[in-house]
């Protein structure tokens, strides 16, 4: 069997990853810093720039399925009244709070729970769960609930959904100095802005080298190499690590290493990853002489229409012309783009079972594409953490089968 | 001579074939617990059948159980084996529907007999064979009676749910409500025609495989009725997944792949 390739910047990765949250750790045991929960497209860079620390629980919900220990919270959240048909991550993580479990304590020993929140911010841009998600720690903690609400199936990004963002944001402005006991500085938030646009550019150009043919990257290295850009973006840290990741990425296109030996064909993952099934489903796709080239769920932590000279409305235009913000044509159009830019022969589509919002053969959308880039489609039926919606070895055979519709 | 091995949810088939595409010999029985095994005992019944000395020169197996044949030469996945099975039979582009025992296939098949898009069922296996395994036992009915029940059938009886367990809980309705065994038999087989009609657009000539249509041939008739085009049933539909995989192994040994 063919084996995923280790990265020797992954060392350092995990040292930014380990200092991170032993950081949290410290703030929430001494209360020496304010610390913020934040939603993956929440207002991180605000946050940051006012002196929270900044924690996302979708980061520990993804941890809690690649450690498969989501299986033993998810029931309990279920139990709980929250339905097995809404996201798991929510599931996942408030089953994990319910148990008292975190898999931070397994990697970084010494964390003994997830930081306790002073604030939750969300943005529903992705969808409503991180709301009710935030809303159950906000009943819990009794700390104060804050949000935007974005508009979703947006066509174009006009100045209305901006204003509407924009204004949403600058709004939580006055609460959260509250919280944080100091007025923001406008020169730290474009700092910060500045921060996380350059991390952003990096991470875009990490992906972009998987356009090579072959390729240096598969998405189910990304998943792994993300977790600066989830949680880091804003800091020094994350610019650092993605220029030296970036760095061994080119010099393995200089020096012919390929993430999949003898690659053959390349897919684009559209939807969530598997994350309790990454490694398999990475060494499965090596053996099939496949690389999954790219996908839309490492793209979503690209931001650059982020503008240090005018951040609200630079964030507000970010998070709202995201992928998952869009309406079908638009998806359907950057899709289009992707397979032009990395040569993708089929696309794969997760259909997972609790995430709708990131689940896009709903609507026709495999169907459409076939007939308008003329391309073979999958659909496999699973979930980001809740493998009791993952049927193995059904989507083995459909992915394999697959491989050999593609084969000339 | 050439072999292909279909190991599936339930059954296990093999076909032998000659250099000219000619059919020697035909195996089937239960793949159980031990997929090698299974095929163990297929290959030594076809290479009996066709004579003293009979060897296969290259084995591909298909089908749940594919990588369980030690003795295989290579693989491939039983979709492409009954798009090759069935346009063997039916040398034209095609949709192969396939009802096996734990999956339903729809496969659109090029003119080269390569399939060019698929759908299987989702997650459930509600509408596939395995579906008719739970609900005959809870009819006090033997699997191989209920073609000829569902023929007899006289009223349109409509069970409507999606999942195997809750059709049984309507079925329980329809007996405590007085409806006759031969009804309810044909509602279960209308049932599987729906997921199938639901799970792709059904166009142009249709070949249905498998081990559900080879026992109950009413539901091609059935399925018939549903449909602007032509349905096909290849002789022995149970076997052609593994006359695609004997087709694959004529293919592969051909082009030296061994």
């Amino acid at each position: 069997m063919d084996k995923r390739k280790e990265f020797t910047s992954t060392a350092a990765m995990k040292k930014v990853m380990a200092a991170y949250f032993h950081e949290l750790d410290e703030a929430a045991r001494t209360g020496s810093r304010k610390i913020a929960w934040c939603t993956s497209v929440g207002p991180a860079e605000l946050l940051r720039a006012l002196g929270f620390l900044v924690y996302f629980p979708e980061n520990h919900g993804a941890m809690l399925g690649a450690t498969r220990l989501a299986k033993d919270c998810i029931p309990l959240a279920n139990a709980a009244g929250y339905s097995p048909d809404i996201c798991s991550y929510l599931t996942s993580d408030i089953g994990a709070c319910l148990k008292g479990e975190t898999p931070l304590s397994r990697a970084y020993p010494g964390i003994k729970s997830p930081p306790k929140p002073d604030v939750l911010v969300y943005n529903t841009n992705q969808c409503r769960d991180v709301q009710d998600w935030f809303a159950w720690y906000a009943r819990k903690f009794k700390v104060p609930l804050l949000g935007v609400l974005t508009q979703r199936g947006v066509g174009e990004v006009t100045s209305t959904h901006i204003d509407s963002v924009a204004a949403q944001i600058a709004a939580l402005v006055p609460e959260l100095e509250k919280i944080a006991g100091r007025k923001l500085e406008p020169a730290k938030l474009k700092e910060t802005v500045g921060l996380s646009l350059e991390c952003s550019r990096l991470w875009r150009q990490v992906l972009e080298t998987a356009a090579h043919v072959p390729s240096p990257l598969t998405f189910f290295d990304a998943t792994i190499q993300m977790g600066p850009a989830v949680v880091l973006r804003g800091t020094e840290a994350a610019v650092t690590y993605y220029k030296t990741f970036l760095a061994e990425l080119r010099t393995r296109i200089k020096d012919g290493v390929w993430a999949v030996e003898g690659e053959k064909y390349r897919l684009y993952w559209e939807g969530m990853p598997v994350w309790g099934k990454l490694r398999d489903l990475s060494d499965f796709f090596a053996g099939l002489k496949t690389c999954v080239a790219a996908s839309t769920y490492c793209n979503s932590w690209i931001f650059e229409d982020l503008d240090p000279e005018d951040p609200f409305r630079s964030m507000a235009r970010a998070y709202t012309g995201l992928f998952i913000v869009r309406s079908e044509e638009k998806k359907e159009e950057y899709i289009g783009e992707m397979v032009k830019k990395f040569g993708i022969d089929g696309l794969l589509f997760h259909d997972s079972k609790t995430c709708p919002n990131n689940s896009n053969s709903r609507y026709g959308m495999p169907e459409r594409l076939q007939k308008e880039l003329g391309l073979g489609t999958v659909t496999i039926f699973g979930d980001l953490n809740d493998l009791r919606c993952y049927s193995e070895e059904q989507s083995k055979t459909k992915i394999e089968a697959f491989i050999e519709q593609l084969e000339k | 001579m050439f072999l292909g091995i279909d190991i599936g949810a339930s059954a296990a088939k093999a076909v032998l074939l000659g250099a000219d595409r000619q059919v020697l010999a035909s195996a089937s029985g239960n793949s159980g617990v031990n997929f090698a095994l299974a095929a163990d005992g297929l290959r030594a019944r076809c290479l009996a059948a066709a004579g003293p000395g009979a060897a296969a020169a290259y084995t591909v197996s298909t089908g749940y159980g594919r990588r369980n044949v030690s003795f295989a030469d290579d693989t491939r996945t039983e979709i492409s084996c009954h798009a090759r099975g069935a346009h063997f039979h039916y040398p034209r582009a095609c949709t192969v529907v396939d009802i096996g025992s734990q999956d339903n296939k729809i496969i659109r098949v090029d003119g080269a007999g390569k399939p060019v898009s698929f759908k299987m069922n989702r997650n459930c296996a509600a509408g596939t064979g395995a579906f008719l395994e739970e609900i005959a036992p809870r009819l006090s009915l033997p699997l191989g009676e209920l073609d000829g029940l569902a023929r007899k059938a006289r009223e349109e009886l409509e069970l409507g749910s999606f999942c195997t367990v809750f059709t049984k809980t309507e079925i329980l309705a329809r007996i405590a409500g007085g409806a006759r065994l031969e009804d309810i038999v044909r509602g279960v087989f209308g049932s599987i025609i729906k997921r199938i009609v639901e799970m792709d657009t059904l166009e142009g000539d249709i070949v249905m495989t498998g081990g559900v249509i080879a026992h109950n041939p009413y539901l091609g008739e059935m399925l018939q009725k549903k449909l602007a085009g032509k349905l096909f049933v290849p002789p022995a539909p149970q076997f052609a997944g593994a006359l695609g995989a004997a087709l694959f192994a004529l293919e592969l040994a051909a082009a030296g792949k061994k």
